[in-house]
């Protein structure tokens, strides 16, 4: 049975990428790229996957939207000039083959996928009982496959790490993106105070429910961190600069605790990020609880980019 | 056709059009643009696969699924690097082009250097 839903969500997205692809501005192409993220999240529920679809809303569409939104308008002067770069008819007929005869490839393997289908979902619903955590997501993410999870934090880590290093000579240490000007009464500053209480608390309940329920600390970490840039967009806090030692503190907490708990595991049950019987749930908390702030931060600062004010006094 | 066979053919069908555009675009913040659009038609795919394990009263193999969120969040620092490097490049310039012979900034106020 063809499912109607299903066929007009991909004929969606297929033209959302088109024009994200094909058009002529870039931010127009931005634009559409951000309503493609949004697009996608339904995608991930139709397959079944309400956390990626979570994560989806709030990293895909929303944290790298507003990132390349930002960039659009910066590099605004710089596209009458790339239009002289458009690459000739030919260049562009081999791409389009190129392209066209690895979708069809990729095509054909989707369509010759083998049968029976090989899955772990029995093992992981066998498994889970011993970690105490009541969503596969989760126990995958922290017990599993926790390695995973500890190298990706590190990964956030040093990619914050290239983006200051990208800062010029005399904003090192300084503090990243621009002091906004705060207008105390305007809408801006008003949404961000009856928004950001309700945010944090609806970020703290996603982080908190993804024990047991979609939800999890990705999920939660990107709502708390859109909350603190609604706040310095709006003028009523400032970006804090990058040499404050509880900033750095926190941002390397989390993988440090993450790392201690795999050291506890290593003296107590035998291998580096193994949890002894009986103590999961309460190790695995640990790491959540440290990497929470961590993210929080890592994305926030991300998104502000490179420190560009001079180094604070 | 499955939920899985459509979304497989639909990520196919994204990460051509997203190499296309990685290829032919010119401008840096296009060519990011197109290699999301390539990140998520993988994630798509991979997604569709994972929708195919379904057992165990789970809707898809747990996973992969893990793993896309894991990808989802490496792929927006990764976004968020290239971006900075193409935004200091700008600001080091005052073009954004990979070309090897920069064209002469477009119409500038001073042009008389």
């Amino acid at each position: 049975m063809i499912d109607v839903l299903n066929l007009m969500l991909a004929a969606l997205i297929l033209l959302l990428a088109a024009e994200t692809v094909f058009a002529r501005g870039a931010f127009a192409a931005v634009a559409g790229f951000v309503a493609y993220g949004l697009l996608l999240t339904l995608v991930w529920l139709r397959l079944q996957s309400v956390d990626v679809a979570l994560t989806e809303a709030a990293i895909g569409g929303g944290l790298t939207g507003a990132l390349l939104i930002g960039a659009a308008r910066r590099l605004r002067g710089t596209e009458a000039a790339a239009v002289a770069e458009r690459p000739r008819l030919g260049t562009r007929l081999v791409a389009a083959l190129l392209s066209a005869t690895v979708a069809l490839a990729l095509a054909v393997c989707v369509l010759v996928l083998p049968v029976p289908v090989h899955t772990l979902a029995p093992d992981v619903a066998a498994a889970m009982e011993v970690t105490g955590v009541g969503n596969p997501i989760t126990a995958v993410l922290l017990a599993f496959r926790a390695i995973d999870t500890l190298l990706e934090a590190i990964v956030l880590l040093f990619a914050l790490i290239g983006v200051w290093s990208l800062a010029p000579d005399d904003s090192w240490n300084g503090r990243p993106g621009v002091r906004e000007a705060s207008d105390p009464n305007g809408i801006l500053a008003y949404a961000a105070r009856v928004l950001a209480p309700l945010g944090i608390v609806i970020g703290t309940y996603i982080f908190w429910i993804g024990a047991d329920h979609p939800g999890g600390k990705f999920q939660g970490a990107t709502i708390m961190a859109a909350m603190w840039l609604l706040v310095m967009m709006a003028g009523l806090a400032d970006a804090p600069p990058i040499d404050r030692p509880w900033l750095r503190g926190l941002l390397v907490a989390g993988p440090l605790a993450f790392i201690a708990v795999g050291v506890v595991g290593m003296a107590t049950a035998g291998a580096f990020l193994a949890y002894p019987p009986g103590v999961a749930k309460p190790l695995i908390l640990v790491v959540e609880f440290a990497l929470m702030p961590t993210l929080t931060l890592i994305l926030g600062l991300m998104l502000l980019g490179a420190p560009q004010r001079g180094a604070a006094p | 056709m499955s939920d899985a066979t459509t979304f497989g053919l639909c990520a196919s069908a994204l990460i051509g059009l997203g190499l296309y555009g990685l290829i032919v675009n010119p401008q840096p913040l296009r060519k990011i643009l197109a290699f999301n659009v390539i990140g998520s038609g993988v994630f798509m795919l991979f997604g569709a696969i994972a929708r195919r394990g379904a057992a165990a009263g789970m809707g898809g193999d747990p996973v992969p699924q893990a793993l896309l969120i894991t990808g989802i969040v490496v792929a927006f620092s990764a976004t968020a690097l290239a971006v900075a490097l193409l935004l200091r490049l700008h600001a080091a310039t005052g073009t954004a082009t990979l070309a090897t012979d920069p064209p002469p900034p477009a119409p500038a106020p001073d042009r008389d250097a």
